[in-house]
């Protein structure tokens, strides 16, 4: 059981207001505890918590480069089991440092089969250089490398599928979650950290600042990217989704237009086709995960 | 105080980042309507919320930034954002 | 006990009797002998250690961060690309004060593609802030990995080190090495005590970051560990000699400099050529002498001037280029001298392979006599 009154994350930390990865930082140590090791990519999250002298780390933490957190967590992973320690190996890095930069040292560990968890906290791009695209950002999304103007809506391309790409590896868990499933989030970390073997959550930790919302919707907005069926709670496990959080699906729309990275598709003028093309990514997550609870009328 | 080697510290030390100069709306938490819930404490960006003796919600003002979420998301509608006099 | 083995074996045995926790490694030509003999000794349980086949040479030095960092011995040995491969992670690793050996088969940098010794891998690495040992033969080799460990992990130093021997040359070389037992090497390397550790019972933060009120300072003092590491190493090499009777008490290495007008400076397996071409030299009456680096970092700056003290004349052999300036070797030596009136040329020999003989040697000294060098050596004009 997760103790919900653990605080592991100190006051004082220099993220913006209503940070996301701020709550998920809180929620995940809430559940990984005390005996654990945690290596960070580099990112905002690092850069937040970690100015010399003031860690907001209460466990131990480690960072060494943006693209190498699960090879630092191998070497640290095999270095316990030689010491016959116990403590719990796990990585939280960015959507960044995971999809795109990060991916060779991810797939090695992963394939090696170390005993540790992976949490990719996925803001959706990289916020820290200031909200520039990654593999991890979903499409028509404008972001300061893939901006919508007159030729283009934004990202060109939808999100990669991390979690599909770490199953296919033979990782025996995997699950993606979101900060605005607080119990839902941490119940899944608890069972990756509790299962052998290199295992993946994803959290969806929407960024006020990157994807322009007022700071106090950060919950909000997560939960219309679950009802709107285009950020799917679930789990895997040895490469089976076992478990779906079903939803009364809403339109997309409602989750694009509070965020001014979709702006553009409402304002000058509504652009139909794009946002029927991302209702389609939603209907055919509908159909992948049996998404839609059925409403007897 | 004497740099670390390697530039490693141990924990304790971001409490001196009195992040509160940061706000400019202030939580109201009024103790009517809350439902003792927890939502508020599990939530909040910064863990800057407590639960006192008296088993209500406080937030410490030191840290606090101000982001709203503590009422945006308090079931009971027990906290109340208000524009801060400095 | 003497015997007669390759050079990546006997590194292999060193590595072995230095017992570390974590070895991460990735194949790479000519360093391959020594990863695949270590790997079979954990296979056959002759050494007790968890040993990461990584995916590449970044995730290898990677892990070795990790591991170290959680007080763990760690070990890994590279080349050519794969160190350049682990470029950013070298300066990651000397910041973050983690001692962390690994042997350097040296190879030229590629394009074009060569597979073939020269220095150039590990120099362009030197201001990583990694100590850098380079051995003559294979005995030197393996002794510098008992003496780099005690070395690097003393707590006046906390840096990590690269002991380079020269690839092919002395990677694939069968000579005779006297492997010392385990309970030699155990009296003389104790077990790794780590500054500090990853450690749930006393949580720390590693690898924070350094605003501009910091960075310069523990950059200073990364250097300090560096100028430390100088009398570390010379009293790690005495002592090595105190318990298995080969000397290492200096970083330099004077050969037949007594009354010599005219000195070679160099490192690595060439040196082993040198000397044999200063004995024909001498018997010519040329009063040539050498004086070999055994470490390039920190750079021996005091004990150099010492050895070249009196000479007319110096010639450096640099089996790397710093393209557009000279070989990194001579511009240290320059540094080290200026001033004193000593001629400083350079020479730029053995490039991605190429041999360099005796009468190369001769050659050399015959130019730097006649005042003429820092140039590129023994180039075939025909193809130019």
């Amino acid at each position: 059981m997760v103790d919900r009154s653990l605080e592991l994350f100190e006051c004082g930390h220099r993220a913006c207001a209503g940070c996301g990865p701020a709550i998920a930082a809180r929620l995940m140590l809430k559940a990984v505890g005390t005996n654990s090791i945690i290596v960070s990519s580099t990112g905002c999250m690092e850069v937040f918590s970690t100015p010399y002298p003031e860690t907001a780390w209460k466990v131990p933490w480690i960072h060494s480069l943006f693209e190498n957190a699960s090879a630092v967590a191998s070497g640290i992973e095999a270095a316990l089991k030689r010491q016959g320690r116990s403590e719990k190996v796990v990585v939280i890095a960015g959507d960044g440092a995971t999809f795109d930069i990060g991916m060779l040292c991810i797939s090695g560990a992963f394939e090696r089969g170390h005993d540790f968890t992976y949490i990719c906290y996925d803001n959706e791009a990289y916020m820290n250089t200031g909200i520039q695209r990654s593999g991890a950002t979903p499409y028509d999304a404008s972001t300061t490398t893939s901006p919508a103007g007159k030729r283009s809506f934004g990202n060109k391309r939808p999100k990669k599928d991390m979690p599909q790409i770490l199953a296919a590896h033979g990782a025996p868990y995997v699950a993606t979650a979101s900060i605005s499933y607080p119990a839902d989030l941490m119940q899944k970390i608890e069972r990756a950290l509790n299962t052998p073997g290199p295992c993946y959550v994803q959290v969806h930790t929407p960024c006020a600042t990157g994807w322009g919302f007022e700071s106090e919707q950060t919950m909000h907005v997560g939960k219309l990217a679950v009802e709107t069926g285009l950020w799917v709670n679930y789990e895997m496990m040895d490469g089976k989704v076992t478990k779906v959080k079903k939803v009364v699906r809403k339109p997309v729309e409602e989750y694009l237009k509070v965020q001014k990275r979709f702006r553009h598709l409402f304002k000058p003028v509504r652009q139909d086709a794009e946002i029927a093309t991302i209702q389609a990514q939603a209907d055919r997550n509908a159909e992948k995960f049996g998404l839609d609870i059925k409403v007897k009328k | 105080m004497p740099l670390s080697v390697g530039c490693t510290a141990r924990p304790g030390k971001a409490r001196g980042n009195r992040t509160g100069a940061w706000r400019t709306f202030k939580p109201d938490f009024k103790h009517d309507k809350c439902t003792k819930c927890g939502q508020c404490i599990l939530i909040c960006p910064e863990g800057c919320v407590e639960q006192r003796e008296d088993e209500y919600y406080y937030p410490d003002l030191t840290y606090c930034k101000g982001c709203g979420l503590c009422a945006e998301e308090c079931p009971a509608e027990d906290v109340e954002m208000r524009k801060e006099e400095k | 006990m003497l015997k007669i083995t390759e050079g990546s074996f006997a590194v292999a045995d060193a590595v072995r009797l230095s017992r570390p926790g974590v070895i991460a490694a990735y194949p790479i030509t000519p360093q391959t002998h020594i990863v695949e003999r270590l790997a079979e000794m954990v296979a056959d349980g002759e050494l007790e250690s968890e040993y990461i086949t990584v995916e590449s040479e970044f995730s290898a030095l990677s892990a070795c961060l990790g591991a170290s960092a959680a007080g763990s011995r760690t070990y890994s040995a590279t080349t050519s690309q794969g160190l350049a491969l682990m470029y950013e992670v070298c300066f990651n690793v000397a910041g973050m004060r983690l001692p962390i050996l690994m042997t350097i088969a040296n190879r030229a940098m590629s394009a074009p593609l060569s597979i073939w010794n020269d220095q150039q891998d590990s120099i362009s690495l030197r201001d990583s802030g990694w100590i850098q040992f380079y051995a003559e033969d294979n005995q030197e080799a393996t002794d510098l990995h008992f003496i780099g460990y005690r070395a690097i992990e003393d707590h006046r130093v906390l840096l990590p080190a690269m002991v380079c021997f020269d690839g092919y040359i002395l990677t694939h070389t069968y000579e005779p090495v006297d492997i010392p037992t385990e309970e030699e090497v155990n009296g003389y390397l104790p077990p790794f005590k780590p500054y500090q550790r990853l450690d749930a019972a006393d949580p720390i933060s590693f690898g924070m970051y350094a605003t501009p009120e910091y960075y310069m300072e523990f950059r200073y003092e990364i250097d300090q560990a560096m100028q430390r590491a100088n009398e570390v190493i010379i009293q790690a090499g005495k002592e090595f000699g105190e318990h298995f009777g080969r000397e290492y008490g200096s970083l330099v290495e004077s050969y037949r400099m007594d009354d010599a007008d005219t000195a070679l400076v160099a490192m690595g397996s060439v040196c082993g050529t040198i000397k044999d071409a200063i004995d024909e030299l001498r018997s010519e009456g040329k009063k040539v002498g050498l004086v070999r680096l055994r470490t390039y970092r920190p750079f021996p700056t005091m004990e150099l001037k010492k050895a070249l003290d009196g000479v007319s004349r110096v010639a450096v052999l640099d089996r790397n280029i710093s393209l557009g300036s000279k070989g990194a070797v001579g511009l240290e030596v320059k540094d080290a001298l200026y001033g004193s009136g000593i001629v400083v040329l350079d020479y730029i020999v053995g490039l991605g392979g190429r041999d360099i003989r005796k009468k190369d040697i001769a050659a050399i000294t015959a130019l730097v006599v006649q005042g003429k060098g820092d140039m590129f050596y023994g180039l075939r004009t025909e193809v130019l």
